[in-house]
């Protein structure tokens, strides 16, 4: 993605993105690390809600393009050693967590 | 013949791995406890009858695919043993899945030794190596040659104590340290004792801290270290660096500090606060275990004589070839830690808050330690006529602890908690609460429900609280010798 691109567009992109980085976060076996992946997540995004610089922008999204290809490698990694549920674990609704 | 030859292989291999086993179980950590507590080593030894979780940790499933991954996810669980909360954080610390990402490669593809110079795999790991370094600088404000790796922060301590005190000993014969520092650092003094050396332990105030005009009084003109951490690993206080480096500076004395449960929690400048060495450990942030640094100052020039001498890597401070895949993981640890620390302290404030003031809340439970000179994610909180032992084994649910890990398989009550004068009975109903990055606010609401419950039940249980309750002065009890 360009900075040339549209803003209609960048959104549109932007909130893939987002929706990604919370799916694949879902995917962690581990409670702690979903949790802190999710929470990451939404206060990253809300963070940079008002952002208008389009160069921070870009860097934002490249940051969270790196971060979701990090999270996919994680989580597969995360289901592969499974551990017994935590204490305050609630389950996670099936479906929800393998998209 | 061949099965026969292979069916001893299978036993040989049985009765190593029998013994080894053996050897694990009589071995424990801090076995060598004898210089700084008068504790045998038969009281180090914990048993319990009851396993905590008594399925095997882990299930591996070598061939995954992501047809797999969907049996696995709607596959239950045959047991329904659950995990206990983790609220040690002060022990050790989840590794985050980022740093992991980072050791991975290091793991599968990029195995060079960064000290060969003769060919691509040694360079590439070079080059992380040296990226590491700068994280960890940058992390503490120092120059990257500054950094000197080693395998945690035990080893930086006494490379830092035993190293100053010996390079200087024809001139100087005078160490000062505090009461409540890490064992690993009264040890090394003990030993130094043991050399010949003079050691101050300066005694601290009832709220944790050291007292400045009592250090500076106790600066002989031999003096050559003051080794003071920087937060307690068990009341979590945090020690007025800033002014004990101003002073080490003016009367040209040598300031370590044992940083390793400090760095990347709060923000920490080598060069602000004077210090001259400092020692780091990587599984305190995050990172992986068997990995740490030792800061050691280039101007003015600290002088160490090494622990560890060979092959001069580590400017002959620390010979040894460098763990690559740990050195780079332990830099994304960092690098980490320099870009949460805003968001991370806000997390753990904001929960250290909730369960100390849900904890303060209760009858008779006193914080130990400073309350405002205080890193949050450590709360330690004495609940009078409980024991604390017995809370433990109550709140299985948690993984927690009283005190230091290193001594938390004796039953006596805590050093640091002693040497701030509390009395026995309030150390061994202490309790520590380690917060972390990883920690949620439902797991600190669970856990004041718990203890709360808990503690209710045992004193309930105690026929103190009932003469507490019915208003007789305990000090007051003539009890009788048996």
């Amino acid at each position: 993605m360009s900075a040339t691109q549209s803003p209609a567009s960048t959104k549109a992109m932007t909130l893939l993105l987002y929706r990604s980085l919370l799916r694949t976060s879902r995917k962690f076996s581990a409670y702690n690390f979903r949790e802190y992946a999710l929470r990451r997540t939404r206060d990253a995004f809300r963070d940079h809600m008002s952002e208008t610089d389009p160069r921070a922008i870009q860097e934002f999204l490249t940051k969270a393009e790196n971060s979701l290809s990090m999270l996919k490698r994680q989580t597969s990694i995360s289901q592969m050693y499974k551990f017994n549920e935590q204490v305050v674990e609630s389950r996670p609704k099936k479906g929800i967590s393998v998209v | 013949m061949q099965v026969s030859v292979i069916r001893r292989l299978a036993n040989s291999g049985l009765r190593a791995s029998a013994s080894f086993t053996t050897k694990r179980a009589v071995l424990g950590c801090c076995q060598q406890r004898s210089y700084v507590s008068n504790s045998k080593t038969r009281n180090a030894v914990a048993t319990t009858d009851t396993p905590l979780t008594s399925p095997p940790p882990s299930q591996f499933n070598p061939a995954i695919t992501e047809a797999a991954a969907e049996i696995l996810q709607s596959a239950e669980l045959v047991d329904t043993d659950k995990r206990p909360i983790y609220l040690d954080m002060q022990a050790t610390t989840p590794l985050d899945p980022r740093v992991l990402d980072v050791m991975l490669q290091f793991y599968t593809g990029l195995y060079g030794n960064p000290h060969s110079r003769t060919h691509a795999y040694g360079w590439e790991t070079d080059v992380a190596v040296e990226q590491a370094r700068v994280h960890v600088a940058n992390l503490i404000g120092a120059d990257p040659k500054e950094i000197i790796f080693t395998s945690g922060a035990t080893e930086s301590n006494n490379m830092s104590v035993k190293g100053v005190a010996r390079f200087y000993q024809n001139k100087k014969k005078h160490i000062i340290t505090s009461q409540t520092e890490h064992k690993c650092v009264l040890d090394s003094c003990r030993h130094l004792q043991d050399e010949g050396f003079d050691v101050t332990y300066l005694p601290v105030q009832s709220n944790g801290l050291i007292d400045l005009a009592q250090l500076e009084a106790e600066i002989r003109p031999d003096t050559s270290l003051v080794s003071i951490m920087t937060v307690n690993n068990e009341i979590g206080v945090i020690q007025p660096i800033d002014e004990i480096g101003k002073i080490c500076r003016k009367h040209k004395v040598f300031f370590h500090t044992d940083g390793a449960q400090a760095v990347g929690k709060i923000p920490l400048d080598v060069n602000k606060s004077n210090i001259d060495l400092m020692s780091i450990s990587a599984h305190k942030i995050y990172g992986p275990k068997g990995i740490g640094a030792c800061y050691v100052r280039r101007r003015p020039r600290v002088r160490l004589d090494p622990i560890i001498t060979g092959g001069g890597q580590e400017r002959g401070l620390r010979s040894g070839t460098l763990a690559a895949p740990l050195i780079a993981g332990f830099g994304e640890a960092c690098r980490i830690a320099k870009e949460e620390m805003p968001y991370d302290s806000k997390h753990i404030s904001a929960l250290s808050k909730r369960l100390s003031d849900g904890l303060l809340a209760m009858d008779h439970t006193i914080r130990n330690g400073d309350a405002d000179r205080h890193y949050p994610g450590c709360v330690n909180v004495s609940f009078a006529y409980v024991e604390g032992e017995s809370l433990l084994m109550a709140l299985k649910d948690i993984a927690l602890s009283s005190g230091s890990a290193c001594t938390s398989s004796s039953l006596e009550p805590s050093y640091v908690l002693r040497a701030l004068g509390a009395d026995d009975a309030l150390a061994h109903s202490s309790i520590r609460f380690g917060i972390g990055r990883f920690t949620t606010v439902e797991e600190i609401d669970y856990v004041l429900n718990a203890v709360r419950e808990r503690v209710t039940f045992l004193r309930e249980l105690s026929p103190l609280w009932e003469m507490v309750q019915e208003g007789i002065d305990l000090e007051s009890i003539e009890w009788s010798q048996h």
